[in-house]
């Protein structure tokens, strides 16, 4: 019988230098496991494997030196434990996110929501090549958003307020941009929306909450970190809208699909096709009202 | 405005920073004033703030422009 290497990629089994032995990918979102999960790993890693796991570059886990016979067993085994192996292959891949809003101090969006939205809508779809996304809860960056084809980077603009001001100055001595400044004397505040970059240092550090402001997504498109290495462009002002986001998900992806070869990166393509033919798609879909 | 005692913070990082300042704050009364000494970056990003969380109002925030800042906190300005 031959062995349908696509088909075993496509659930996640990653072929191994020693033959009919794969390192099985596990199905992750966001790069949580609940502990019901990782004891079933534990269980499968030392039935089935050499009793231990891999921890991915991207939060996932594999378990290596799965043997060809047992793949069907393991797959029904780690089901029992609601372990879901995982995609390789050219198609959306593992959706990244930090911890968010829902833990962080620092963040400013539910990246973990967002990314099982991501997953229940995208994972798995079917591309000319792999695409990945990462969800990165504030300006600090931890989950490298522009190295994903797309990311997300949680964001919020300033919005700030005379009336509980008292022109300290410290929303303007923490900008990172200097996109602030603040006259004592003449009692105003201006904000530079050109240099805003989202990070919210002005929010966080107002000592009177006169800098308020709405949280949203700032969005990278064509990052790649293998190969070859390019950093993800922003080309949009700051999203509000979570409905907005995923038209503009749609409007990428099929740009991918209409346009790349097979085999070719998102970033290539976007490179060769030329850039100013999608960001127009994109914007088009990003203005609507 | 007079400060009933001062502090400077300069020479610490976070979080001493903020423990320094509460150890001050804990030998003044409520409505007594203290002026901090601290430094850009770090200090100057979360200091106020944290105070004001704290229930203490700041009155005033001056950048000296050696990069470095003097704040002065009223003590339970905001309890």
């Amino acid at each position: 019988m031959s062995i349908n290497y696509k088909e075993l990629k496509k659930g996640g089994f990653m072929r191994q230098r020693q033959q009919n032995y794969f390192s099985m990918r596990l199905k992750c979102v966001g790069g949580h496991f609940t502990a019901e999960q990782l004891g079933m790993i534990q269980s499968v890693a030392e039935k089935f494997g050499k009793g231990y796991v891999h921890l991915t570059s991207r939060q996932g886990i594999e378990i290596p030196f799965i043997h060809l016979d047992d793949v069907d067993t393991v797959k029904k085994t780690l089901a029992q434990g609601g372990v879901q192996v995982g995609v390789c292959g050219p198609r959306v891949r593992t959706i990244t996110a930090c911890q968010g809003n829902a833990v962080c101090p620092s963040g400013l969006i539910d990246t973990q929501k967002l990314a099982a939205e991501f997953d229940k809508r995208y994972s798995g779809r079917e591309l000319p090549h792999k695409f990945k996304f990462g969800f990165t809860g504030c300006h600090n960056n931890c989950l490298k958003a522009e190295e994903n084809d797309m990311g997300v980077k949680g964001g919020v603009k300033p919005n700030w307020s005379a009336e509980n001001c008292i022109f300290c100055g410290v929303c303007q001595a923490v900008c990172p941009e200097k996109a602030i400044t603040v006259d004592k004397a003449a009692k105003s505040v201006t904000l530079d929306e050109n240099k805003c970059v989202y990070c919210g240092k002005c929010i966080k550090s107002c000592p009177t909450d006169a800098c308020k402001g709405e949280s949203g997504f700032v969005v990278s498109f064509g990052g790649l970190y293998g190969n070859k290495i390019a950093v993800g462009k922003n080309f949009l002002p700051i999203i509000f809208d979570a409905e907005k986001l995923f038209a503009i998900v749609e409007v990428a992806l099929q740009f991918f699909k209409d346009h790349a070869k097979s085999g070719e990166r998102f970033r290539t393509m976007l490179d060769r096709v030329g850039w100013e033919k999608f960001i127009s798609e994109v914007e088009a879909v990003a203005n609507e009202s | 405005m007079k400060a009933d005692d001062f502090l400077d913070i300069t020479d610490v990082v976070c979080p001493i920073t903020f423990v320094k300042i509460k150890v001050a704050l804990e030998e003044l009364n409520d409505g007594q004033i203290l002026e901090v000494h601290l430094n850009a970056g770090e200090p100057i990003q979360n200091v106020p703030r944290s105070l004001k969380d704290e229930g203490h109002k700041i009155l005033s925030v001056e950048d000296l422009g050696d990069g470095t800042f003097t704040l002065l906190v009223l003590k339970g300005g905001l309890s």
